[in-house]
């Protein structure tokens, strides 16, 4: 066109401009990168997660400070080797804002790390590693879940203190979640005047524990300490009472020793002791109205990863109202998280400076088919966040 | 260590490689006698164990009828596996046979996903084989281990008098050791190795769906075994029942001892056995010499 | 009982000569430093994904079609060549070169050790064997304190040397790329090397090889020890490249994939351990993403794992045997 433009069509040009970018500012939608397991061992922790934060979006209309979520997904594989590569792809290909995931803990670090050098935010909705809210603390890393020391400190306290035992011995798989459960196991427990006899290990993902049973039996401690999860949770739980060891040496463990696998183990399981910031029969409003919404929607009973995946979500919406939508602004989103409490169908939790949650850890025991709450072991505990900076 | 906690590890080590035999026995024979590699093999232990979840409460107490069913049903999938896929596995070198099983894992891992989901099963123990004796004071010891263990030695004689006193079992060694000739002699070679691969998967099976009520039913439970087995056969040497055997109990006792004597590094120990049986003798304890 | 045997195109008298088949090679070079300053983001990583397992198939494709050893522990020279490059990090970050040495000959010493051991068995059990050290290897890293646990260790600061700064994107394509550059043109010069030709030799009638008077032992040990550095070099590009290790590295997962690289792309020849890294990174992208292929991105393992066999059965000799075939029927 060779004539210049007329100042009407200027006007308009620039109205049109105007109204453009102040739509793409508050209204643009959302991408929140989801990246779990969807394939292999953690296939069902990782459904559970998407379906609880999913339930939590779905409950604000689809909507968090007027955006609407877009969710791309990325299947980790539960592999760290390639971790960095396939949260990268979420950087740096789907140029996500928001990054949830995962449940690996070797996955979830190489996501940590990538995260912090792209300063993209990144909410952990189950990895318990310490060193995520520890040494890779960053002001754009959040964890709606635990840490591995908080699970399971509280048992040996309650071990030592409550149960009144003198020793213990120590078993899980050689692998840095399974040392950190034992080690925080071990912490409480000597604090309250234990002592940890041996601390035994199989390595991972073997499932052959008979040689470390007969030690056990040879050696009568007081009590048994396990961290095992899934298909060897199961496994060692029907080894330990096929042994006649759980009528002799009570058998304490992280609330993931039976979490989701009372149906396979069953009688096995009947007395077993663990800690875990939530429990099967919560008699909490907030609760029952999130486990009878995520039944009607999913045709499936919630479990602690769906309950962490909804408190993702919430944790998403507080920062995301406190910006204005605005994820760039890192340190005004973190401000608000670390001021709130978050009201979670395990109970209301804040969130520490390292920005792990501040939550009970309940005693819980195996009666029938459920993990029945029978007490609190910590009351508003704080990981150490040993090594971060924040 | 005292000789009472001894004797129960020994225990121990004898039962878990008895296990392992039965596992390794069907993929050393598919090795030695059709000379295919084939590392889907823990797929079949999986089928096994997912077969016993299925089969379960439809026989109730019926253990042995329900193995036998198991077997025969894993018996006739492995057959028609034969038939459509491994069969055109025999022309192709190792390293092509590799890289097909291998898919091969990926497909039924992702068909186990799919038509039965991720989630951990029990098998229960049949009431008949529950409880436990007391070992010695020091330890209750479940029947069904016994059972287990009992199962395997039935089975490795049953295998040895079928390889070495029976028409089948000439045929087959026969096969192993030139295949033309048994061809020429009239004999269906194809037809041969059909059954013996079958044999192989029911083998697998079996071991799977023993396994089950003690271990459990997971997703990629194939693979945990599976190297391990391959550990076993080559141990043992390619082909050779009777070195399938030796190499279960010993691998069986390293890895118990292991864990007992050496806790950091007791992953690594059946791959440092491996490693000093084959630069002692290259073709494994019992193979033949190439 | 079947020995390993291994169908590659050559015979063993003709030895690879310079010439008509260089201008690709080199001319692929120019325009992937070219696309350096053409690429961002996604599409950048992307290619140094590629660029690096390229460079580790390679290193295989030097063992397995050059010298007719099929290992099934690749992954574990890899691994240390990436896990020696963090360790000997310090609080401050490396020299580049100081830690690319270091990482290579890491890799290399282990190559020796385990090289010198399993070459005494053949075949399958070769196989197996070199399948045991490096599940030595993993356990080493993934069990005992050496490695930092299975949740593995990273980097505080990339390697720099000068101006070569790791930390920056742009610096690691082209270290990268003149990383691929010496490793294939190392390997061109081998091929055509009298090295080669007796490890070519060797491949296909190794007792002819000895009969001849030539100490077979010794040749395969430097191309075992050969490929194991230059899979360290890949490792240590991996190691710089993200900044984080892990045990996971070391799996016979890897192992394997990178062997289904080189039959893929075809054994034999250099060029098809590239095409093959090329080709199966591009094949996992495309079964994985729902844009390709619906709801089937989610049964990503089923279709990959049929996509594997069907590659293995219908093209036996890779990728570049169909471009071979495609010749000769003009």
């Amino acid at each position: 066109m060779n004539r210049p433009m007329n100042r009407r069509t200027a006007v308009a040009l620039t109205a049109l401009t105007l109204a453009a970018s102040v739509q793409a500012q508050g209204t643009e939608k959302l991408k929140v990168g989801l990246m779990l397991p969807f394939s292999g061992t953690y296939t069902a922790l990782g459904v559970a997660i998407e379906n609880g934060f999913k339930l939590f979006v779905q409950e604000q209309g689809g909507k968090l400070a007027g955006r609407e979520i877009e969710y791309v997904k990325v299947d980790d594989e539960s592999d760290p080797a390639k971790a960095t590569e396939n949260v990268n792809k979420l950087i740096r290909r789907d140029k996500v804002d928001v990054i949830v995931g995962t449940v690996h803990s070797g996955v979830a670090m190489a996501m940590a790390r990538a995260a912090k050098e792209s300063n993209t935010l990144l909410i952990v909705p189950n990895a318990g590693a310490d060193a995520v809210t520890g040494a890779m603390c960053a002001t754009n890393i959040f964890r709606s879940s635990f840490s591995n020391w908080q699970s399971s400190y509280g048992m040996g306290t309650v071990a030592a203190k409550q149960e009144k035992k003198k020793t213990a011995m120590t078993i899980t798989w050689k692998y840095a979640a399974g040392e950190e459960m034992t080690t925080a196991f071990k912490e409480g427990f000597e604090k309250d005047g234990g002592k940890i006899l041996k601390h035994l290990t199989v390595p991972f993902p073997n499932v052959e524990f008979q040689a470390l049973l007969t030690e056990i039996a040879a050696a009568k401690p007081d009590a048994v300490f396990a961290f095992f999860a899934g298909g060897g949770a199961v496994k060692f739980v029907k080894d330990y009472a096929a042994a006649g060891l759980n009528k002799s040496i009570p058998l304490y463990g992280s609330g993931f020793l039976t979490d989701g696998t009372l149906d396979a183990q069953g009688d096995a399981a009947q007395g077993i002791l663990t800690t875990l910031h939530y429990a099967d029969d919560l008699s909490l409003p907030k609760d029952k109205a999130f486990r009878t919404a995520y039944a009607r929607n999913y045709k499936l009973q919630p479990d602690v990863y769906a309950v962490q995946g909804y408190d993702a979500g919430q944790i998403l919406k507080v920062g995301l109202d406190a910006v204005k939508g605005d994820v760039s602004k890192k340190a005004e989103f973190a401000a608000a998280v670390q001021k709130s409490t978050f009201d979670s169908p395990r109970g209301g939790f804040t969130m520490s400076r390292a920005h792990n949650p501040v939550q009970d850890v309940y005693l819980r025991k195996v009666v029938g088919k459920e993990n029945q709450k029978i007490g609190v072991a910590s009351k508003s505990l704080t990981d150490p966040a040993r090594g971060c900076k924040l | 260590m005292d000789l009472a906690t001894f004797l129960v590890q020994c225990l121990n080590a004898v039962q878990y490689g008895l296990l392992l035999f039965l596992l390794a026995s069907g993929l050393t024979l598919i090795f030695g006698i059709m000379g295919v590699i084939n590392l889907a093999h823990g797929s079949f232990y999986m089928l096994g164990a997912y077969l016993a979840f299925a089969l379960s409460p439809l026989f109730g107490n019926h253990f042995l009828s329900m193995l036998l069913t198991g077997m025969v049903l894993a018996a006739v999938f492995g057959y028609a596996l034969e038939w459509l896929f491994f069969s055109y596995l025999y022309q192709r070198d190792h390293l092509q046979q590799v890289l097909m099983t291998y898919g091969l894992i990926l497909v039924f891992e992702e068909l186990r996903s799919m038509l039965v989901g991720n989630d951990v099963h029990g098998v229960p123990i049949p009431a008949w084989l529950s409880g436990s004796f007391s070992l010695g004071g020091i330890m209750q010891y479940p029947w069904y281990r016994l059972f287990a263990s009992a199962a395997c030695i039935v089975l490795a004689v049953a295998l040895y008098v079928v390889v070495n006193r029976t028409r089948l079992g000439m045929m087959i060694r026969a096969g192993a050791s030139n295949r033309d000739m048994v061809r020429g002699l009239g004999i269906d070679i194809r037809r041969l190795y059909r059954v013996v691969f079958a044999a192989g998967v029911a083998l697998a099976a079996l071991a799977g769906m023993i396994a089950a009520p003690m271990a459990s039913v997971y997703p990629n439970m194939g693979a945990s075994v599976l190297i391990i087995c391959f550990v076993v056969v080559v141990i043992g040497g390619i082909g050779s029942i009777t070195g399938a055997l030796v190499a279960s109990l010993l691998v069986g006792f390293v890895d118990t001892f292991g864990k007992v004597f050496f806790a950091d590094l007791a992953g690594l120990g059946i791959y440092v056995l491996m490693a000093m049986v084959l630069i002692w003798r290259p073709e494994g304890l019992m193979g033949r010499r190439a | 009982m079947n020995t390993t045997t291994l169908s590659v195109q050559t015979t063993p008298a003709a030895r690879h000569r310079w010439g008509a088949t260089a201008w690709l090679p080199l001319l692929v070079l120019v325009a992937l430093a070219l696309a350096g300053f053409l690429l961002q983001g996604y599409p950048a990583d992307l290619v140094v994904k590629i660029m690096v397992l390229a460079i580790f198939a390679l290193s295989l494709q030097l063992l397995v079609g050059m010298t007719g050893l099929v290992s099934l522990g690749h992954a574990a020279y890899f691994g240390v060549g990436a896990y020696v490059a963090v360790l000997a990090s310090g609080e401050a970050g490396g020299n580049l070169f100081v830690l690319l040495a270091l990482s290579m000959g890491a890799a290399a010493l282990y190559a020796l050790a385990v090289g010198a051991l399993s070459l005494r068995t053949r075949g399958v059990y070769f196989i197996m064997v070199t399948l045991a050290f490096a599940q030595m290897a993993y356990f080493i890293f993934h069990d005992t304190s050496l490695g930092g646990g299975s949740d593995g260790i990273y980097l505080n600061v990339r390697p720099a040397a000068g101006p070569l700064d790791m930390e920056n994107r742009s610096v690691v394509y082209y270290v990268v790329l003149a990383a691929l550059a010496f490793t294939y043109g190392l390997l061109a010069l081998i091929q055509r090397s009298r090295f080669g030709a007796a490890l070519a030799g060797i491949r296909v009638n190794e007792q002819r090889m000895r009969a001849a008077g030539f100490s077979t032992y010794g040749y395969k040990l430097a191309a075992f020890v050969i490929a194991g550095a230059l899979a360290g070099l890949a490792g240590f590009l991996v190691a710089a490249r993200d900044g984080f290790v892990n045990p996971e590295m070391l799996s016979w997962h890897i192992s394997g994939e990178v062997l289904l690289m080189v039959i893929l792309g075809g054994m034999g020849h250099l060029r098809g351990a590239v095409l093959g890294a090329v080709a199966f990174t591009l094949l996992k992208e495309v079964l994985a993403t729902q844009a390709f292929v619906g709801p089937l991105a989610n049964h990503w393992q089923l279709t990959l794992g049929l996509a594997i066999i069907l590659f293995v059965a219908l093209l036996p000799k890779g990728l570049i045997g169909l471009a071979q075939r495609r010749k000769e029927k003009q």
